[in-house]
């Protein structure tokens, strides 16, 4: 019973609203705080690798970045099963806002990970397994953008990006392993040496900080974006009316 | 009385697709013309030496036949829409499920098949060894059908949009790299004399998996399209 | 403090225009997504405005 009222209340534009409100300074504070407070660690306090040099200290944004946008996709898939499953409008402005944060992040990814591939192997770019997954990945955000931005009707784009993301979900793991297979035919002996092994205990504790400011942050983000759609949805109702263009009555908190 | 009524209503779906195709014409027709061009274009944009043509021929055909087959997913239900059968195939009682791997296998038919069928020539104008061409029909034969049923969730997702073409091969293409792989593997295995044996495994596991829960996807991206 | 200069730090031995480049382009984007963020958000307030202007109007008339 008490599941199935959190369940409705979840579901409410209008509560969800006040509740993230509550819970935004959190986030943006304690995100920054990580993200900023890692980023010094890893960069300054931190010695260089001894194989790598400085360069690993990339990895400080790199890790993260792909961790979140793959964690973002799931939670994409997972809204948008909520929402097919129980027509629950919020799941669908979640899955919507996911979207961009997602494909920025699996950007950065990429981008970061070729500028440390420089370097470090010498070249901007190889096609190691872990990379292509990422390209992929970020091949499968491009298509759900596209594919919300093709229909006129909303409710129409939410079902189907939901369809769409829930079968790349599934598919997910087959492509990862498929691709995973595919390295393993073709790998180039002469950069297997360098792997997680070399890095020190001292290194990860950094990396930790980065990776939970970056989660912290795709949720700041995830609700940033939210709660705009939830207004630009909802304005036809009288609580947005009233939030946006100043309360005229009492009854509004 | 219901799985007889299954069986034959697939059968009636089956039949249907075929014999319109069959008038028509262009459209298993379509896709083994492109097959062929974009093939000849390679040795074109590549040079004509024959041991380099052979060491990239598994991969240039099957990244072409990938495409034909996607480039001809986008009809699999646009002529039904577009006269409103789709319309008809919702709103009648009969079961959807069974329909929509009746459609899916009748494109399947119509396009992935007559590729496969039609490899080998193509294998010889790019001097791939004989030693593939077992592979090449058969992986190719397994799977396009796998492409068929992915390309079906993309086709039903965009069949009410008036531009789906480009974005259908946006949403579907990065869903066919596992079969890309697979397939590609199994010719080039075969070139060199090893087991390929696996990689039609592979491509089986996929082509079940496609089977089973492909057409659940198609069925409600299908409402989804017909409701809007 | 691992570095023993500022300039050692900047330079990284060599790595710096790598990790610098790095750090600056996620602040880029991470930056850019809290931009976007505050611009969907203006851009649906007016929405709403114009929602009410429009409802105001029309009760004016009355």
């Amino acid at each position: 019973m008490s599941i199935w009222t959190t369940f409705h209340k979840w579901g409410s534009p209008r509560w969800f609203y006040q509740f993230s409100g509550r819970l935004l300074p959190y986030l943006a504070g304690l995100s920054l705080l990580l993200l900023i407070g890692g980023a010094v660690w890893g960069l300054a306090l931190v010695p260089a690798d001894y194989k790598q040099g400085n360069s690993f200290r990339i990895i400080y944004i790199h890790v993260p970045a792909s961790a979140v946008a793959m964690g973002a996709y799931m939670t994409m898939a997972i809204a948008g099963a909520i929402h097919l499953i129980w027509r629950m409008k919020l799941a669908a402005m979640v899955m919507k806002a996911i979207a961009p944060i997602g494909a920025s992040l699996t950007f950065l990814a990429l981008l970061t990970g070729a500028v440390w591939g420089k370097p470090t192997w010498g070249t901007w770019w190889v096609w190691d397994a872990r990379i292509t997954s990422v390209l992929i990945l970020f091949f499968l955000y491009l298509g759900v953008m596209a594919l919300h931005q093709a229909f006129d009707n909303r409710d129409a784009a939410a079902k189907a990006c939901a369809v769409l993301v829930i079968v790349g979900a599934v598919n997910i793991p087959i492509i990862y392993w498929s691709v995973e297979w595919w390295y393993s035919l073709h790998q180039p002996a002469s950069i297997r040496f360098i792997g997680e092994s070399t890095i020190h205990p001292s290194m990860l504790r950094p990396l930790m900080a980065t990776l939970s400011g970056m989660y912290l942050f795709f949720a700041w983000a995830m609700l940033l974006f939210t709660r705009a759609e939830i207004l630009d949805r909802e304005r036809n109702t009288r609580w947005v009316q009233d939030l946006v263009c100043g309360v005229q009555e009492q009854g509004v908190k | 009385m219901a799985s007889a009524g299954v069986s034959s209503l697939v059968v009636a779906v089956l039949r249907r697709d075929l014999s319109a195709a069959a008038r028509r014409g262009s459209e298993w027709s379509n896709p083994l013309v492109f097959f062929i061009m974009v093939c000849a274009l390679f040795p074109l944009g590549i040079g004509p030496q024959p041991e380099r043509l052979a060491e990239l021929a598994p991969g240039i055909l099957w990244v072409v036949a990938l495409l034909a087959s996607l480039l001809a997913s986008d009809s699999v239900f646009r002529g039904d829409y577009d006269d409103a059968t789709l319309e008809q195939m919702l709103l009648s009682h009969q079961p959807l499920y069974p329909q929509v791997i009746a459609k899916t296998i009748a494109h399947w038919l119509l396009s992935g098949l007559p590729l496969s069928l039609l490899s080998p020539l193509l294998g010889v104008l790019l001097h791939l060894p004989m030693a593939g061409m077992g592979a090449l029909m058969a992986s190719l034969a397994l799977g396009s059908a796998v492409l068929s049923f992915i390309g079906a969730i993309g086709a039903a997702l965009t069949v009410g949009l008036r531009k789906g073409g480009l974005l259908l091969s946006l949403i579907i293409l990065p869903l066919y790299i596992p079969v890309l792989i697979f397939g590609s593997s199994a010719v080039k295995a075969a070139v060199e004399a090893g087991p390929y044996l696996p990689q039609l495994a592979m491509l089986g596991v996929f082509f079940l998996l496609a089977l089973a829960l492909a057409p659940l996807a198609i069925c409600g991206a299908l409402r989804i399209s017909v409701d809007q | 403090m691992y570095f023993d200069s500022l300039g050692d730090f900047l330079a990284m031995d060599g790595h710096g225009p790598y990790v610098w480049f790095c750090y600056g382009v996620t602040a880029v984007v991470l930056g850019g997504l809290l931009w976007e963020a505050r611009r969907r958000r203006q851009s649906a307030e007016q929405a709403v405005r114009t929602v009410v202007r429009r409802k105001q109007a029309s009760t004016g008339k009355e």
